[in-house]
């Protein structure tokens, strides 16, 4: 695991004479796609596997096989928290609130200065 | 020195050939969906590196196109090893196979990145990545299932028992040896499997099974020289079949 980054746990090639132990049945392993060196990953779907190991040697031919692919990330599906679906309810009026959108301010500055050019 | 390139050369494409036809039989009846894609994609890389290797074979050293060598060669003219002319059996002989084929592969080819025929040299340093693959692959599967449940575990070891003679016979030597050690072309196969057998011991046993013992006796030789298995007929009478209904049809 030589990585300048700690959270980061890398997949060596080398033959590794650690072995996770794991008796259980196949799970899933949420996987994203990095094009480029530097470009965000992004999420282009799962692979079954019974270690993050096999979750990446199977990912990178479900999704790597085509295209350009600089790397891969597999993250367990267990390990992802995300709200519940009845709760979709607390994005609703997001998308009216223009005003945190920095874009509505230029916008409004310009139609401020146009409605008094033309108060007289 | 023309003879000997194209002994390794042959034996090399055959190898690719023949363990590609092979593993494309798992295409379709895949243990599972994720590794039905793994292994076909694996599968044709093979097929590539010996059309590749055909290339070499036709553009540099005068032989007949990529497709004549491949299809329309007759059987005792083929370089193969008989360990990759063997039936796919069940999964685990294909994972262990795959293991102890690989792993050869991988050291070959880096020990040809140094080869003086550059044609060769600049061929193993494009496929080197697409082989460590391979081999990732391979390891990942033996160290899971010898690691597995008792019959995971016991399948493995009775397949890599039943393999390693005919993995020993990928290292066959041939009249040429000494010549492309001498022109710095390949570094031998005494070389190769001794680096193949310290790459591979710590896995065996990282993966809690048993390097079997070599009776050299018992090793599978034949291939190189054209003697092959009984498999190696019925493969080539499918593989083939289609350019034998029209052998001189254009495609």
């Amino acid at each position: 695991m030589n990585t300048l980054d700690p959270r980061i746990k890398r997949l060596s090639l080398e033959p590794s004479t650690e072995v996770e132990k794991t008796n259980s049945h196949l799970i899933t392993y949420e996987v994203f796609h990095q094009e480029k060196r530097g470009k965000h990953v992004t999420h282009v779907g799962i692979v079954h596997a019974s270690n993050p190991e096999m979750a990446l040697v199977m990912a990178k031919e479900v999704f790597g096989r085509r295209g350009k692919t600089t790397n891969l990330w597999v993250v367990k599906t267990s390990d992802v928290y995300t709200f519940s679906s009845e709760d979709e309810d607390m994005f609703e009026t997001t998308p009216e609130k223009t005003f945190r959108d920095p874009a509505y301010y230029k916008v409004r500055d310009r139609i401020e200065k146009f409605q008094n050019k033309n108060k007289v | 020195m023309s003879n000997a390139l194209k002994d390794l050369l042959f034996k090399m494409a055959d190898d690719a050939l023949i363990i590609g036809h092979r593993n494309s039989e798992w295409t379709g009846i895949g243990p599972m969906l994720e590794e039905d894609l793994a292994f076909s994609s694996m599968a044709q890389d093979k097929i590539g590196h010996a059309q590749a290797l055909y290339k070499i074979l036709n553009e540099v050293l005068g032989e007949a196109d990529a497709d004549t060598l491949a299809f329309k060669r007759e059987e005792k003219n083929l370089k193969c090893c008989q360990f990759v002319e063997q039936p796919i059996g069940e999964y685990d002989f294909s994972i262990v196979r795959q293991f102890l084929f690989d792993h050869a592969e991988l050291i070959r080819y880096d020990m040809l990145t140094q080869s003086s025929f550059q044609p060769l040299a600049q061929l193993a340093k494009k496929v080197k990545g697409e082989i460590k693959y391979h081999v990732m692959h391979a390891d990942t599967f033996i160290k899971q299932l010898g690691n597995g449940t008792e019959e995971s575990k016991a399948r493995m070891q009775s397949s890599l028992n039943y393999a390693w003679h005919l993995a020993l016979g990928i290292f066959e030597k041939s009249e040429f040896e000494s010549d492309l050690i001498a022109e710095n072309i390949f570094a031998g196969e005494d070389e190769l499997k001794k680096r193949w057998f310290e790459k591979i011991t710590p896995i065996i046993e990282a993966a809690n099974l048993i390097v079997p013992a070599t009776d050299e006796s018992k090793i599978v030789y034949g291939g190189r020289k054209g003697f092959h298995s009984e498999h190696l007929m019925p493969l080539l009478a499918e593989m083939c079949e289609v350019v034998r209904t029209d052998i001189d049809a254009e495609w």
